[in-house]
């Protein structure tokens, strides 16, 4: 034994570093992939809580909308500011779903496949990832137009703006699809996400990963809850204000200014 | 006492070298005995009823990772299964993703021999031809007990049948893959550098590809930390290759 000697190892870190020799591509979109998933999880959010400030009053409702036109920092409305909110959204929009394109099934033997997997395993999230995709395709086309209208009529968001397009232009339809598949689309995705990179793992993973599950939940139905109370209020200004249609919203205390 | 419970096994049954074998699921009757696993019952089978029917199985204790097959939709070893888990009727089929051999009985090996080629999944030593007489360099416990946590993996081949991205890209390398690297990645034996690891992993047949179903985590019989190893590697491999 006395003869003997420990072998050494050299330290990764005292060894040069080389650098990949294959692309980096992969890496770079599944980060820009799961970081523009991120940001509009969040602006998804952000987004209901400004559309439902309609329950709180009409009023509040038209001063978030003015807030974004820059209506308390100029003195007067700017609707281009809004659509350059919108034009970066749906850039973002665009990117993600390219980007989320390379995920989705290539064929309809691999959707098969996978539909026929899915139904076997009965595993929540192989299941819920199945939603996603599903449900970001619908966006693709639902989102796409919401955004269009966005950018080319930003002047058209208030109380009883956005209350005629959801009733007199008969979008709610549109919405009420629109207000469950991005609510199940972005819970679900921002779920995964912390899943995918291990954000908030903490040192037992399998407890985080019930109580995110039970957050996604609990934050889908608080959304879509305030979803729908939202829609059926702009349903129902919509209703009453069908005789005027085409009339902004003014607030009560601004009537003799504006008028 | 009741009397024991009459389980019914619907088995999947084809032999591919057979031109006139055409897949179908046969249905046995088999009494159910205390603490009888799926094993067993396969065993009693085709002891008893149909000496045709081919499975594979070696350990019969969890080990050799032989006797994984998808039990009622997900997979499982049949050896580690009881059948007063699941209901009356267990419906038996060969794991997907891997080549049938015949009935319940796949070829993982080649599957898993070609992963680990790709891979390059063995250690790669300073010293391809070490002094043997030497002591071994030391390891810190805690990092020694990781390795041999990743190093638990007996490829029985669940995490690759019950992986949705593999039944859609062929040449993913699923989580046994993964796990190969991120356990080769912690050992300091191990002269490889990220940079390298990124060559192996670093695409969507690879770490990138990976769209966190978890299923791999959830079937493991092993119960590996997939779900950690795979944020890990995915972490790992972003920091050398974006």
């Amino acid at each position: 034994m006395s003869s003997t000697t420990a072998q050494t190892t050299p330290s990764r870190a005292d060894r040069p570093r080389p650098v990949p020799s294959r692309s980096r591509w992969p890496a770079r979109l599944d980060l820009l992939q799961s970081l523009s998933g991120l940001a509009l999880g969040l602006f998804m959010w952000g987004h209901m809580l400004f559309v439902s400030s309609i329950l709180v009053s009409r009023d509040a409702m038209w001063a978030i909308s003015r807030f974004f036109e820059g209506y308390f920092f100029l003195g007067h409305s700017v609707p281009w500011l809004v659509s350059v909110i919108v034009a970066v959204v749906f850039t973002l929009f665009a990117c993600h779903a390219a980007l989320a394109l390379r995920k989705f099934p290539a064929s309809y033997t691999a959707h098969r496949t996978f539909r026929d997997h899915l139904h076997a395993m009965r595993h929540e999230d192989t299941t819920l990832w199945y939603w996603q995709v599903l449900t970001g395709f619908a966006l693709f086309f639902l989102a796409s137009l919401h955004l269009g209208t966005m950018l080319l009529r930003p002047d058209r968001i208030g109380p009883f703006e956005s209350a005629d397009r959801v009733w007199s232009d008969s979008m709610w339809p549109i919405y009420l699809v629109m207000l469950f598949a991005v609510e199940i689309h972005g819970g679900v995705g921002l779920y995964r996400l912390a899943l995918k990179w291990g954000f908030l793992e903490g040192a037992h993973p399998a407890t985080t990963r019930r109580r995110l599950r039970l957050a996604k939940w609990t934050l889908t139905a608080f959304f879509l809850v305030l979803g729908l109370a939202s829609l059926a209020a702009y349903m129902r200004i919509g209703m009453q204000h069908a005789p005027h249609y085409g009339e902004n919203y003014v607030p009560a205390w601004l009537t003799g200014v504006a008028r | 006492m009741s009397a024991p419970r009459q389980i019914r096994l619907n088995v999947f049954r084809h032999n591919p070298q057979d031109p006139a074998s055409t897949p179908h699921l046969q249905t046995y009757l088999v009494e159910e005995a205390p603490g009888m696993t799926l094993f067993l019952a396969l065993s009693e089978l085709r002891e008893r009823q149909d000496p045709s029917l081919a499975f594979d199985f070696v350990c019969r204790a969890g080990i050799c990772g032989s006797c994984g097959m998808v039990v009622n939709g997900r997979p499982r070893l049949a050896c580690r299964t009881l059948t007063q888990e699941l209901p009356a009727e267990i419906t038996l089929l060969p794991l997907p993703a891997f080549a049938l051999i015949a009935d319940l009985s796949v070829d993982s090996g080649s599957w898993m021999r070609a992963m680990t080629e790709r891979l390059q999944a063995w250690l790669h030593a300073a010293d391809p031809a070490p002094d043997l007489s030497r002591l071994e360099a030391r390891m810190d416990p805690d990092l020694a007990d990781q390795i041999y946590e990743l190093d638990r993996c007996i490829e029985c081949g669940c995490c690759v049948a019950a992986c949705g991205t593999v039944q859609m890209r062929h040449d993913f390398v699923g989580a046994v893959g993964l796990n190969k690297i991120a356990r080769f990645g912690l050992d300091p034996r191990d002269t490889r550098s990220d940079a390298e690891f990124y060559d192996l992993v670093g695409g969507d047949e690879g770490v990138f590809g990976c769209m966190t179903l978890l299923a791999c985590h959830d079937v493991c019989p092993k119960e590996l930390p997939l779900q950690t190893q795979i944020a890990f590697l995915r972490r790992r491999m972003l920091r050398a290759g974006a």
